[in-house]
């Protein structure tokens, strides 16, 4: 019994490191057409670097069939906007400042972050 | 995989290996783009293009055409821009020769973008409709089989062999119909992420991998325990793929207004280019185009008529039922019908400017943004599934230290049914599906909602500031009476009257030229005119002296007034401001000019009232004339002689005495007011509406809108609520009723099989309870 309730605690303890502690790599919008993939539930890549002070666009891909994945939200910005299944969609954002901007769908099941620095 | 083109420009990847077909009809579009084109280069959409050296392939494809100066390809985004004047249709002929496929990335229009979304919305309910159906084949009889004869024990080798079989099949049903939670679930998990797919994947999975532990080794687990659930987990993938397609369908439902609003537009339209008479798609219209509409034709672009006369009728627009008369110089607007003359027009605002595209872009954007009240159920979004997870590893473990026998497979069942049962959706889909409906439900009224926000505070307004002047008035001020005092008769003294105003500015003076005009009469020559500040006008006309202005002006002057003083006043008592005419030194007449209260004014400010809003009403103009117009409106507070930069501070005052208030207004003078107010109210004239100005448009112009706009978003907030009360609810209460809570007092613990449907129709059930709003009517004006 003791291993199973030491197994269970260590479950639970990793669902909260890997879901909520673990910060991800970011992935750089840099010079390379850098397109963020929409599909099963996520945003690849989600975790996005972005200048700080200049326009920058980003391009996203919705390959997900679900209406979920249709709405893009950046309430920071106040920027909503639909993206068509497979086609790519540009997002203008404005000079932002340093910080952190989140981006999902409706629902907030699909999750992704801006850090502008 | 293949690749393929999409029309925006970009590359999509089906894994399936389909590739889109080329679209014949955007090839068609582009053969009646015939004359060619100079004003710029033209985009081209590639398709086929997988490889960079198809680059080099294409651009000398189209360089080789007749009239093009230079073509270059973005590689990353499959477009090709074309410089010259080669005609467009030869260039796509060019590139499909090169064994590729194009069209005019001009040619993508809202339209197309719909019927396209539309079909793949079609594609996918087919999808899971067919996924609903192999999983519920397989495990419907296996719970009737279950129910029936209660033998769903392993025990003997015969029975594990039956049940070894049933497995594999039910793994075929995973794979099938379930693929998707499970592919979902994975990826999101590698980008520590979690969402529905996970819970389903995981409460499915486990129930699986359980049974399949139970059929190879029996031993591991008590006797008891010896249960399988596969026709839990084959019912449960099959109820949530019919959940999803049934919410797909209500989804549809939900976007009915913005359809409508597309459905407004025309396809194509008949321009004059180079003398010769084009039908072309109108997203190729370009501004300056001279564009030729028949009656009964939809006014393809926004534009200036230049030849014929019309009626046409806005009221897709503006709400006004009556068709308005067009003639020369009229502006015409896109999305409107021409009734009976054919006319020629001069295209103004083309493409996204029109301002019904405007209008459709507002609406959209609306409909996706999120008042403040979902924010909290966005929070817990956020941090809903892990949670969910850890409640039922936690709950597994509770049943197996304090479990009765055979608490293994009680461990299980709860911990399966936990994970089923919890429902991030309805909770995510509880603001936003409402919003959509309800933002889509006012623009169908002629309300245009910036957001969620305002559609949120509108919904709360205490108090409603009305300006007077063309918001509870129609703004153009018009002669009323002339009670005449002398020897000339009301058409000369108009026609003197309009002759010394003739020079004047003033607001009220163009009441009396526009008043001689309509009577057709001429107006002569004005000499020594002279403005008197505060007091009215003096001029010589035809070797008269002629004075206008008030009271204080003929007092001054010793002019008798007589009992014309008293007339004055009941004019005054009317809302109308009168003016003393004279001739010679003699009083002539009164003139009196009013601006009427628009027809439905009042029967909309009682609407207002009878909501409990404190009416309030806000004018330049003197006392007396306001406490008249406010009587008549039957509006009992009002603000008079406020300047204009003064009218913010009104809303401030109000807001101190803690009113959340809306300030109506036409959005142009009263820009500062509107903004600093809870809720700013434009009131739009006809189709020119200034609908950056304010957080909700009034399209038409009567204040029935307001009425409407603070019923649609109460409407809409209730919906939210109940919504988001129902997903807490269902929440709060199906995950420890799921974990076993119940069982201690009544002995029961709840079979994944219900958890399955009831997580697979509480979104449904939200989003069928965010349509309800469709049916919503804002009172009987």
């Amino acid at each position: 019994m003791l291993i199973i309730n030491s197994v269970g605690v260590v479950v639970i303890a990793l669902i909260i490191w890997w879901f909520w502690l673990y910060k991800p790599k970011e992935a750089e919008l840099g010079e390379n057409d850098l397109v963020i993939t929409v599909e099963n539930g996520t945003y690849s890549p989600s975790r996005i670097k972005v200048p700080a002070g200049e326009p920058v666009e980003l391009k996203f891909i919705r390959k997900d069939e679900s209406p979920c994945s249709e709405t893009l939200l950046i309430p920071e910005l106040q920027i909503s906007d639909t993206l068509p299944l497979n086609k790519l969609k540009s997002i203008q954002l404005p000079a932002l400042k340093s910080g952190e901007y989140a981006f999902h769908c409706q629902m907030q099941m699909y999750r992704g972050q801006l850090t502008v620095n | 995989m293949s690749t393929t083109k999409t029309e925006s420009g970009g590359v999509s990847c089906h894994e399936d290996g389909t590739t889109t077909p080329p679209h014949d009809h955007h090839a068609h579009k582009a053969n009646h783009h015939s004359s060619g084109n100079n004003s710029g280069p033209q985009e081209l959409i590639i398709e086929g293009a997988g490889c960079a050296s198809c680059v080099g392939k294409i651009e000398s494809a189209l360089k080789a055409v007749s009239g093009v100066e230079n073509a270059e390809m973005n590689f990353a985004q499959r477009t090709v821009s074309v410089t010259g004047n080669a005609d467009a249709a030869d260039l796509v002929k060019a590139v499909e020769k090169a064994g590729y496929n194009a069209k005019l990335a001009a040619a993508e229009s809202e339209d197309d973008a719909l019927a396209e979304k539309e079909k793949s919305d079609q594609a996918y309910y087919k999808r899971l409709m067919k996924e609903t159906w192999i999983a519920l084949s397989l495990g419907g009889p296996l719970m009737a089989y279950a129910l029936i004869t209660g033998e769903v024990n392993v025990n003997t080798t015969t029975e594990r062999i039956a049940w070894l079989i049933v497995g594999i099949l039910t793994f075929g049903v995973l794979y099938f119909s379930g693929k998707h939670f499970f592919v979902g679930a994975w990826k999101s998990f590698l980008n520590h992420s979690a969402n529905m797919d996970t819970l389903i994947a995981l409460g499915t999975g486990t129930a699986w991998l359980y049974s399949m532990v139970v059929v190879f080794f029996p031993e591991s687990v008590p006797e008891q325990a010896r249960h399988v659930y596969f026709e839990a987990t084959a019912i449960i993938i099959g109820l949530i793929d019919l959940g999803l397609a049934l919410e797909l369908k209500a989804r549809g439902r939900t976007s009915e207004a913005i359809k409508r609003l597309i459905g407004l537009q025309a396809k194509t339209a008949r321009v004059i280019r180079d003398e010769k008479e084009l039908d072309i798609a109108i997203e190729q219209v370009l501004m300056d185009d001279v564009v030729r509409v028949r009656p009964g034709e939809k006014i393809p672009v926004d534009g200036e008529v230049i030849e014929g006369h019309t009626a046409i009728d806005e009221s897709m627009l503006t709400g006004e039922p009556m068709p308005v008369e067009k003639a020369v110089g009229d502006t015409v607007a896109a999305g409107t019908i021409n009734k009976t003359g054919s006319i020629l027009f001069k295209a103004t605002r083309v493409g996204k400017d029109t301002a019904l595209a405007q209008i459709i872009n507002m609406v959209k954007r609306a409909q996706n943004s999120k008042p403040p009240i979902g924010r909290l159920a966005d929070v817990i979004s956020a941090y809903f599934v892990p949670v969910v997870m850890i409640i039922a590893v936690t709950s597994a473990l509770v049943w197996l230290n304090f479990g009765p026998n055979p608490a293994v497979a009680f461990a299980i069942v709860s911990a399966t049914t936990v994970l089923i049962i919890a429902c991030p959706c309805a909770l995510g889909l509880a603001t936003p599906m409402s919003v959509m409906v309800g933002v889509g439900k006012a623009a169908e009224a002629g309300v245009l909602i910036r957001n969620g926000e305002a559609l949120q505070t509108a919904s709360k307004i205490s108090a409603m500031i009305l300006d007077k002047t063309g918001t509870i008035t129609l703004g153009a001020p018009k002669v009323t009476d002339i009670l005449v005092a002398g020897e000339q008769d009301e058409n000369t003294i108009l026609k003197l009257a309009a002759t010394l105003e003739s020079g004047s500015e003033h607001p009220l003076a163009l009441a009396i030229v526009e008043s001689a005009q309509e009577k057709g009469i001429e107006t002569g020559k004005v000499s020594n005119f002279n403005a008197i500040a505060g007091h009215g006008v003096q001029a010589e006309v035809d070797g008269k002296t002629l004075l206008f202005g008030n009271e204080k002006l003929m007092r001054e002057r010793n002019i008798e007034l007589g009992d014309f003083v008293e007339k004055a006043q009941g004019l005054a008592a009317e809302a109308k401001t009168p003016m003393y005419f004279a001739v010679d030194n003699k009083l002539s007449a009164i003139i009196a000019v009013a601006d009427p209260i628009k027809e439905d004014s009042i029967a909309a400010i009682k609407r207002l009232q009878h909501n409990g809003i404190r009416v309030v009403m806000l004018t330049g103009d003197n006392r007396a004339t306001a406490k008249a117009v406010a009587e008549k409106a039957g509006i009992k507070e009002f603000f008079a002689e406020v300047l204009p930069e003064d009218k913010s501070k009104k809303v401030q005052e109000l807001q101190m005495e803690g009113e959340v208030v809306g300030m109506t207004g036409d959005g142009i003078n009263d820009a500062p007011a509107l903004a600093i107010a809870n809720v700013g109210f434009a009131i739009g004239t006809g189709t020119d509406v200034a609908i950056e100005s304010a957080d909700i448009t009034l399209m038409r112009g009567s204040l029935h809108g307001l009425a409407d706009a603070i019923a649609v978003s109460k409407a809409t907030l209730r919906n939210i609520k109940q919504n988001l009360f129902g997903a807490f609810i269902y929440n709060v209460a199906g995950v420890p009723v799921a974990a076993g809570i119940l069982y201690p007092l009544l002995g029961v613990l709840m079979n994944p099989v219900i958890a399955g449907a009831a997580m697979a129709f509480s979104s449904l059930t939200v989003v069928t309870n965010a349509n309800r709003l469709r049916l919503f009517k804002a009172q009987e004006h």
